[in-house]
């Protein structure tokens, strides 16, 4: 046996040294300015079905950057790609605004050069401050909203107000109602609903959010991040915790359906765009984001997908009918702020990880 | 296969002798491509579970046993005994209902028997993620069944069947359902018909021939089925998400979890450990049980 | 010889030349043993279990509706969106170059390991170390995998995969290889050696002949096998990479769109060709011998 071992260490040693000869030295170097980014390549990653089709295609002839546009479907699942390779290959990645924070401590981030991002001027001043991130240093927002309950009156027989309709249904409505189950968005209701912050890091307030948390889940058709929309639509569901923007979906296929943000109050979540340390083509990256802020391309985020989108122009030039078929366009930016934006904790992060593995994994 | 009389001549054992650095261009390059890429990452994940957790993946290099201590927790222990639970469930019932398929098939005619058996592989030959889905557009609150249901006037509100345990059972069943099939074809179609025969001339009935010919000659391929069943549906973790809603997880989805969501690679790498633990404890029992079965009547 | 007895009714009466066929066999005693009637209730019932869900996609992928579950008429409407979609053209042709790359590696080291295993190791431990990530949990295998890459630094991608289905898929080559050598006549390396050919050109011109089509049977298995992996590649692939299966995961995560059903009915077309076709090719190699 110790002959084995040492053989398989000696084995892997080898080709650890071999193989780290072999991949390139991370970094991809200082921002310059005046280079010329129509000789860079980029390869941006967002969300599915966040952005337009033809994006990449626009961009590239606007800049003469070549870009390659991938999806990933998760916070979670972005960032762990980020940090388990040196060189992702990604340049651009959209990242929710607490995960840019993350990123950014950890040193994955390139700061912005604000000489290349002359559109940050369209943002609302406020999007300027946000506490994830002030003075946007390695993050500029695409779009940002909050999130409350969306549902069918028809189903409900009623309109919902707080978070308590949510967590502790009616009994008619057991079996009909979704919850989001990603990061940060688990817990907030249930630490809304008992009056605390949603960043709060108290043990106690956490153990109260997880018994709350477990009382519910009996009464949940499922968790679902991605399609609850489509649950309303098709009466599977007739409540779910969304986002305003997805509501939206639902409100397109159903204009019956409504959106509430509950009287105790919810997050600010704001997705950002940042530049990786690791891009080889930083200055193209950060062309890419200046892009984005244009109003007549930012637009496109409220117009399309209708997301509220940080761009005061953009939004100023919105049709008033479209904020009239989706109420959530008209939520203003004062309202906005009313909420509690969503840091990172750091160490204190985990405490969220292990409250939705102990709730998800509770059978 | 039993060796052939060619390999004890005196000329084959010299050769053995002599045979120094021959091996070295066929068994090297494979043998070194597996050691690479399976036997050290499988190493390392041993290794991981002896470290703490990094905030964004990876590990910090602090010695622990806190991960295999953290398995014992009532939660996890939970999940693990559950899914053993389900696993097993979804391996009986593919045994029920591949029994009687592989059986039937195997009484086919020849130029039958090949398409019956084709028609069972096929579905395995579709990606595997439309099978899944198809079953949410069955399962579903406003889905087919519902709809056929209600439409027959059998039921007037829609039966709740996504989302739950059952319904991953069934996911899983289907899934792994032609695994079990094939295994018990290829033992079945072997018997020796005349055994069959000769025992219904004796004048035992058909269900006695069955029980004391048939079914104990068929248990090798029976048991192999179940190990075919039983360790790809404990381990699956895409069926629990998509038509378990995520309300029910099983051990498969812990490892993913921590991985991609709570990023405790260390435990993720207990639990991923854990599993193959108990995996390769079901194959070594399988095979021991299986020689037992195979060679106890020959001796006896 | 055809297997002299024990058919259904319901096979013979349905096919005449069965029928014929069993009055020419000597051996068939007619109804030796009696099948009860309804055993091939079951197997029925085991189809419509397999072929249910198959069906409802197949006829969705026709439906003109958007909605999945409502039938608003006969359309092709989904078809030409399946090629039109960028994401879906790229995982088929990222799948396509892992199974061919995973597929490369598996043949030759499979083939050159299970020829080695024959013939110099005694112990069954090299064998059960060569098949043994075809057992191994593929969980198991692509996390370690993760971990392998994350600790050497090295960027994910499709050679990330390639490598990680050549693992699994090399054991299976070696297996089949190794069943197509067992039923070999040893005596003709035998007479090689003996001729004085070396063992790797007693391989190369009297083994590797005769082993061709245990290769390609474990060839096809290996491609097949990548084409619809996804617990491995989903750990391995970097997310500007990703194969097929990939895509139609987030697809299915995402709200499934129509396009997925006329994707699925193609993708279940070209394996029935397949399976049409690798069944032809045996039957061809299998009576040549």
């Amino acid at each position: 046996m110790p002959t084995t071992r040492r053989i398989v260490a000696v084995a892997a040693g080898t080709i650890a040294v071999a193989l780290a000869a072999t991949s390139c030295s991370t970094g991809g170097g200082e921002v310059d300015p005046s280079a010329d980014i129509t000789e860079q390549t980029l390869t941006v990653s967002i969300w599915a079905d966040y952005y337009p089709e033809d994006l990449a295609e626009q961009f590239e002839e606007a800049t003469g950057v070549k870009t390659t546009i991938v999806n990933h479907t998760t916070n979670e699942d972005i960032v762990a790609k980020l940090t388990a390779s040196a060189d992702s290959g990604i340049d651009v990645a959209f990242v929710s605004g607490q995960y840019a924070q993350a990123l950014g401590e950890q040193g994955l981030l390139a700061e912005l050069d604000k000489s290349l991002i002359p559109n940050e001027s369209n943002l609302y001043p406020e999007a300027l401050e946000l506490d994830y991130d002030e003075g946007n240093v390695y993050s500029e927002p695409y779009a940002w909203g909050t999130t409350g309950l969306c549902y069918r009156p028809d189903l409900t027989g009623y309109d919902p107000t707080s978070w308590n309709d949510l967590l502790n249904p009616k009994p008619e409505l057991e079996g009909k109602t979704t919850m989001l189950s990603t990061d940060r968005w688990l817990a907030m209701p249930a630490l809304k609903a008992a009056g605390h912050s949603l960043n709060t890091t108290d043990d106690g307030e956490l153990a109260e959010a997880k018994d709350q948390l477990l009382k519910t889940k009996p009464t949940l058709l499922a968790y679902d991040d991605t399609t609850f929309y489509s649950k309303l639509v098709s009466g599977e569901a007739a409540m779910v915790e969304a986002w305003d923007g997805w509501c939206n979906y639902g409100i397109a296929e159903d204009p019956t359906i409504k959106f509430v943000v509950p009287d105790e109050g919810a997050d600010l979540w704001v997705d950002t765009m940042t530049v990786l340390e690791s891009s080889k083509n930083k200055e193209a990256a950060m062309a890419f984001i200046n892009y984005i802020l244009d109003p007549k391309v930012q637009s496109w985020v409220a117009e399309n997908i209708l997301y509220k989108v940080p761009n005061q122009a953009a939004m100023e030039a919105l049709d008033p009918a479209l904020i009239e078929s989706y109420p959530t366009l008209g939520i203003t930016v004062d309202e906005l702020f009313d909420q509690e934006v969503i840091v990172d904790l750091g160490e204190d992060s985990l405490k969220y990880v292990d409250l939705n593995s102990e709730v998800l994994a509770t059978n | 296969m039993t060796s052939t009389p060619h390999q004890t001549t005196p000329g084959v054992r010299a050769n053995r002798v002599r045979r120094g650095l021959a091996p070295v261009p066929f068994l090297a390059p494979g043998m070194l491509f597996l050691i690479v890429f399976m036997a050290i990452p499988v190493g390392l994940l041993a290794f991981y579970t002896f470290f703490k957790r990094g905030r964004f993946g990876g590990l910090v290099f602090e010695f622990t046993f806190d991960n295999w201590i953290k398995l014992l927790e009532p939660l996890y222990l939970g999940v693990i005994v559950q899914s053993i639970g389900m696993a097993l469930v979804v391996t009986l019932l593919a045994l029920a209902i591949g029994y009687p398929m592989a059986y039937a098939i195997a009484g086919l005619s020849p130029k039958w028997r090949t398409i019956a058996l084709i028609a069972v592989v096929l579905p395995f030959w579709t990606n595997f993620l439309v099978r899944t889905y198809a079953w949410i557009l069955l399962l579903n609150n406003a889905g087919w069944l519902n709809q056929a249901l209600q439409g027959l006037g059998l039921t007037d509100e829609p039966i709740s069947m996504l989302y739950t345990p059952q319904a991953i059972v069934v996911g899983l069943l289907y899934m792994y359902l032609p695994l079990m099939v094939l295994p018990l074809y290829a033992s079945l179609q072997q018997l020796d018909p005349s055994l069959r025969e000769a025992a219904t001339n004796l004048g035992a009935n058909p269900w006695r021939a069955f029980r004391t010919v048939t079914l104990p000659l068929s248990l090798p391929g029976a048991l192999t089925g179940c190990v075919f069943v039983f360790v790809p549906a404990m381990s699956n973790f895409v069926i629990p998400e998509l038509i378990g809603g995520g309300k029910t997880v099983m051990v498969g989805n812990l490892v993913r979890d921590q991985f991609f969501e709570a990023r405790d690679w260390p435990f993720g790498a207990t639990l991923a450990l854990l599993l193959t633990i108990i995996l390769v404890l079901v194959i070594v029992l399988q095979s021991a049980v299986s020689r037992r079965v195979t060679e106890g009547p020959r001796r006896g | 010889m055809a297997e002299p007895i024990a058919r259904t009714d319901v096979a013979a009466s349905a096919n005449p030349t069965t029928t014929a066929m069993r009055e020419l066999e000597p051996s068939a005693k007619p109804r030796a043993v009696r099948r009860p009637r309804g055993i091939l209730v079951p197997l029925w019932l085991g189809y419509v279990f397999l072929y249910l869900p198959i069906l409802i996609v197949v006829i969705m992928s026709f439906n003109d509706s958007e909605n999945l579950f409502v039938w608003r008429g006969f359309s092709l409407r989904w078809y030409p969106e399946v090629f039109a979609d960028g994401a879906l053209m790229q995982g088929l042709g990222n799948t396509l170059i892992v199974a061919t790359g995973a597929t490369a590696i598996a043949t030759v080291l499979g083939t050159l390991l299970a020829y080695g295993i024959q013939h110099y190791t005694r112990g069954g431990f090299v064998r059960a170390f060569a098949i043994a990530p075809a057992i191994l949990p593929d969980l198991l295998l692509g996390i370690g995998l993760l971990t392998l890459f994350s600790l050497l630094g090295i960027t994910l991608g499709l050679h990330s995969v390639i490598l990680a289905h050549g693992v699994f898929a090399t054991a299976f080559v070696t297996a089949i290889v190794l069943a197509r050598m067992a039923s070999l006549d040893p005596s003709l390396e035998e007479a090689s050696r003996d001729l004085g050919a070396g063992p790797v050109r007693t391989f190369v011109r009297v083994t590797l002949p005769q082993l061709a089509p245990g290769i390609v049977a474990g060839a096809l298995l290996a491609f097949t096998l990548s084409l619809d992996e996804f617990v491995i590649a989903f750990f391995t692939t970097a997310p500007t990479q990703p194969t097929l299966p990939i895509v139609i995961y987030s697809m299915v995560r995402f709200g499934v769109t129509p396009e997925v059903n006329a994707l699925a009915t193609l993708l279940l077309f070209v394996s029935v060709v397949t399976v049409i076709a690798a069944q032809r090719l045996t039957r061809l190699t299998g009576s040549s011998k």
